[in-house]
């Protein structure tokens, strides 16, 4: 039994090298963003984003499990996890 | 310490930093290299050994299903740290949900947050089944399809209010859930060990053939399990945090 994967398409390395890279310096940049805002409830919307940059981060490196986790983690439960916390504070303070 | 002198300590230890992280750098395999044996013995056998075709789950669920264990009991005692963190404390007491400002008008939660809400719930639904019982075959599994069912219960809330989450999932009925979840998991490798197997060994068929959602014996099983746990464990954790910012109170006020 060969386990040879063959596919009924080509991806082009370069293309695929482009991507890559393209995506790695969005990641750079997103990271960036996180940390550059300062009011938690935008600052949480940016991680938000960066997440969803994370999980094309792992697809484009042919990881499609933890591009399915970091998009339920990292996009959708810490964001609300950390809006609800922000919430609970602001309550707290009026 | 004068602003000088702690630039100088900064210096030094910001170089410190650098140096060693080039240093682990340049002893890390090129971009792309895996060096390891394990990796392609588990390419090559993975398929023919479990029938699954989701080889990353055959991984988790099989291989190193003992790691999951552990990776699940996380989550289950995060829950449980949650609950406890978050419980109503002395000087804090429940109050009704109802507008304190009996003046102010409220606006009600807009129609289009609702239908979007309301059309995505059962969709949503069934494509977090659908990832927690295609672990097997597909690069989707119990922990990404439970926190997508977790999500469902939070479309209900945003359709609805708070009291409609809750009667949709009594705390009571989801811890039972949550513990019935990891408690599953660890049974199926317990009743391997009393099959006089190794601990969560595959002692279900594996099926006709590689691919088939019938499939690769007990991972499907062990998928489920972990969804059950990792759904309730969400809508517990969000839960218990809704509960905090809408209806406890601090102090007497």
């Amino acid at each position: 039994m060969t386990l040879a994967v063959t596919t009924p398409y080509t991806v082009p390395v370069g293309f695929m090298d482009a991507l890559q890279v393209t995506i790695l310096i969005l990641v750079g940049a997103g990271a960036t963003a996180v940390v550059l805002t300062r009011r938690p409830v935008h600052q949480v919307l940016v991680l938000s984003i960066y997440g969803v940059l994370m999980a094309v981060l792992f697809l484009t490196f042919q990881a499609p499990d933890v591009t399915l986790s970091e998009l339920t983690v990292g996009a959708v439960a810490l964001p609300i996890i950390l809006l609800l916390a922000l919430a609970k504070v602001r309550k707290r303070e009026e | 310490m004068t602003p000088g002198q702690r630039r100088w300590v900064f210096g030094v230890a910001v170089a410190g930093l650098a140096a060693f992280y080039l240093w682990g750098l340049s002893g890390l395999p090129g971009f792309g290299n895996y060096p390891g044996p394990y990796g392609f013995a588990i390419l090559h056998i993975a398929v023919q050994q479990t029938d699954a075709t989701g080889v990353v789950s055959a991984v988790n669920f099989d291989y190193r299903g003992f790691d999951t264990v552990g990776e699940e009991f996380i989550l289950f005692a995060a829950a449980a740290a949650t609950a406890v963190v978050l419980r109503r404390l002395r000087g804090e007491r429940e109050r009704p949900a109802v507008d304190q400002a009996g003046d102010r008008e409220v606006p009600p939660t807009s129609e289009a947050v609702r239908m979007v809400a309301l059309l995505f719930t059962g969709p949503v639904m069934v494509m977090g089944w659908w990832l927690v019982s295609h672990a097997q075959t597909s690069p989707s599994g119990g922990f990404q399809g439970g926190v997508i069912l977790a999500t469902a219960f939070i479309l209900v809330y945003l359709a609805g209010e708070f009291l409609v989450l809750k009667r949709f999932s009594p705390v009571a009925l989801t811890d039972a859930v949550e513990a019935a979840g990891a408690g599953g998991f660890a049974a199926i490798g317990l009743a391997a060990v009393l099959m006089g197997r190794a601990y969560l060994y595959d002692f279900l068929p594996l099926g006709q053939m590689p691919g088939a959602v019938s499939s690769a014996g007990t991972i499907a099983l062990i998928s489920f399990f972990v969804g059950l746990e990792v759904a309730a464990a969400f809508i517990l954790i969000i839960g218990e945090m809704l509960e905090q910012t809408l209806l406890i109170r601090h102090g007497g006020g």
